[in-house]
């Protein structure tokens, strides 16, 4: 068990810098999810961890220890890969062992500990199995078994599910937040899934260009993201996005429409607001035309534009709604949902 | 049963096909029989007449002392040739993966001597190792060596054995490192993260996973050492000193075209012919099947 603690990272490909001054503290026992789209450096921040990507400049500690210049054996941790990178010539029991036997741990030990993460995992009839006759799903649980029977201080985990189906992609992240909670390890986890990222993380690092946009948790993000990216990244459907002019505690659309809201700003702004906080409210100033309804059963999405201008709008309203592509819809979204933003650096300016 | 698509017959698929059986008609197949019919016949010394005579050439070469201790001697040059050319290819390969700056250049430079031709290989090494002039018999003076291929006969074949692997490197370099790149990366960083050293990643790992390309090797090498290099040793040895270095192939031409034993040499080469194939018949039914692992 230990706490990680990134310093000053940074990372540099020749000139290219594509890790700019990363800082985080993780408590121990943390589940962590590094979040972010492909090529923002999520990957490359968790090899950096590994010891499988050197750093550049800053420090890196697990425990009290730094770890920048120990090799990926010495820092006991364990990670789960994409592609699960099972050894394929050796058996599910070889496969699990194979890091206890190299630490030279005795026979009885290695087979009660495989057996038991064996148990854990529900994978205890395939031991003798070679990988490439196993699913998807159980080379996942085989690639977790590999992890944990070493029992150590981090585990690391790259995209994990990515490969699986959706229905066994959702049952397994169930069982990495259960496996992790249980066995208390602390835990760095990367995806580019914001539903995964929401669903695992005790807090989440969002990721943008080799930027951390923000680490807080699930929902210190999805309340008051910090940036436009965070808004925009977090939350499915994504937030809609305004141009409007903030005066005096109210904020002027782009079509003339008003709306109370956006007290400390004042001048240009980016006015967010989420599809599911739009309450349908013929008095409503936000009006839009509608183009298409998606029926969700639950809820509907619908997806217009704002009246006299060309700005795209999703709303998300509860129950079944229909509406003609061309009729108009009135919304109103209460101050305490609008989120402002700086219009040049993106920045969150507190209501 | 698949029901096979009817076509209208025509020439044409035969008129596509047939220069291919041409050239291995023959090519192949008319030397080969002529060969085979050879092997059945004795010519008296002055070229004169020739007389049927079954299987007495074949007779004759299994009841020969030197034949059967040149069989032998070509399974230990054949044996040394493919242990030492793919022993270093693979040590090359594994650095050569590990490699990151001048990959390429390192690359290239070793795939150079597969272009270089049997005989101008020979030659090489043949002046490196003249016991006046070559520079390898003045260093190995220091060490006490007295180097003679010419004189003697163990001093040559390991010329000769050296000469053949040195040229099969290159080849089995490139397979051995094509190998190696397609394990996937992340499976040797599960290694490292596992604890395993480079070492022990190399034999636990790589080893294992590029069987089938050894496999494949061991048949390519012993084909090639068996074959591919009278070249080499026409050129460094010529079979000597007292046939230290005659290995099958050139026992064949040895017997054939300066001892001028039509027949018996025709046999030798029938004998190397159903060795050829049983090879192939080995490579074909267990090599191109995955090596299972």
């Amino acid at each position: 068990m230990a706490s990680i603690s990134l310093k000053d990272l940074v990372k540099t490909y020749g000139d290219v810098e594509v890790l700019h001054h990363v800082e985080g503290e993780i408590q121990d026992g943390e589940l962590i999810v590094i979040v972010g789209p492909s090529g923002c450096g999520k990957s490359t921040l968790l090899r950096m961890v590994a010891g499988l990507e050197t750093v550049t400049s800053g420090e890196i500690s697990i425990g009290d220890k730094v770890v920048n210049k120990l090799e990926p054996a010495d820092r006991d941790i364990a990670m789960v890969f994409q592609n699960y990178a099972l050894y394929p010539h050796m058996s599910v029991r070889e496969n699990m062992a194979y890091g206890l036997k190299i630490r030279k741990i005795s026979k009885d030990e290695i087979d009660r500990r495989v057996k038991e993460a064996a148990e854990i995992l529900e994978i205890g009839a395939y031991l003798d199995r070679k990988p490439r006759q196993l699913s998807g799903g159980q080379r996942q649980r085989v690639a977790m078994g590999r992890a944990i029977v070493r029992n150590p201080q981090v585990f690391l985990f790259d995209e994990p599910l990515s490969n699986l189906d959706a229905k066994l992609r959702v049952q397994m992240r169930l069982e990495i937040r259960k496996l992790q909670q249980r066995l208390g390890v602390t835990s760095i986890y990367v995806t580019h899934d914001q539903v995964e990222a929401m669903t695992l993380g005790d807090r989440l690092m969002v990721l943008n260009g080799g930027y951390v946009e923000q680490f807080g948790t699930p929902i210190e993000l999805y309340d008051r993201p910090a940036t436009v990216f965070v808004a925009g990244f977090i939350g499915s459907p994504s937030m809609n996005f305004l141009p409007a002019t903030a005066q005096d505690g109210t904020v002027a659309l782009g079509n003339g429409a008003v709306l109370a809201g956006g007290a400390q700003a004042s001048g240009q702004i980016t006015l967010g607001v989420r599809p599911e906080h739009l309450v349908q409210d013929d008095a409503g100033a936000i009006r839009i035309i509608v183009q298409m309804v998606e029926q969700l059963g639950a809820n509907t999405l619908v997806h217009g534009v704002l009246e006299d201008s060309e700005t795209e709008f999703v709303a998300s309203v509860p129950g079944h709604v229909t509406a003609e592509a061309g009729t108009l819809m009135s919304f109103s979204a209460a101050a305490e949902d609008l989120h402002v933003f700086d219009v040049t650096s993106g920045k969150r300016i507190e209501a | 049963m698949l029901k096979r698509v009817h076509f209208p017959t025509s020439a044409l698929p035969y008129l596509l096909v047939a220069p291919q059986i041409i050239i291995t008609l023959i090519f192949f197949i008319w030397p080969a029989s002529q060969a085979v019919y050879q092997s059945f016949l004795i010519e008296d010394a002055f070229g004169l007449s020739t007389e049927f005579v079954w299987f007495e050439n074949f007779q004759i070469l299994f009841e020969d002392s030197q034949y059967l201790e040149t069989f032998w001697r070509t399974i230990v040059f054949s044996a040394a040739v493919a242990v030492l050319s793919m022993g270093s290819a693979l040590i090359l390969a594994a650095f050569a993966d590990r490699v990151v700056r001048g990959a390429t250049t390192y690359r290239t430079l070793l795939i150079w001597p597969y272009a270089v031709a049997p005989v101008l290989a020979g030659a090489l090494w043949v002046f490196m190792f003249n016991p006046t002039l070559g520079i390898f018999p003045y260093i190995l003076e220091f060490i006490g060596i007295d180097w003679n291929h010419y004189l003697n006969g163990g001093q040559a074949m390991t010329l000769v054995i050296f000469a053949a692997a040195w040229k099969q490197i290159a080849y089995n370099f490139l397979f051995y490192l094509a190998a190696m790149q397609s394990i996937p990366r992340s499976l040797i960083e599960a290694a490292a993260i596992d604890g395993a050293g480079p070492v022990r990643r190399f034999w636990d790992h790589i080893f294992p996973l590029i069987s089938p390309t050894t496999f494949f090797l061991l048949v390519i090498n012993a084909v090639y050492a068996f074959f591919d290099t009278f070249g080499i040793i026409h050129a460094v040895t010529q079979g000597g000193p007292a046939n230290s270095t005659t290995i099958l192939v050139y026992k064949v031409f040895n017997d054939g075209f300066v001892g001028l034993d039509l027949g018996g040499s025709a046999a030798q080469s029938v004998i190397l012919m159903i060795l050829v194939i049983a090879m192939t018949v080995v490579q074909f039914r267990y090599v191109e099947r995955k090596v299972e692992y």
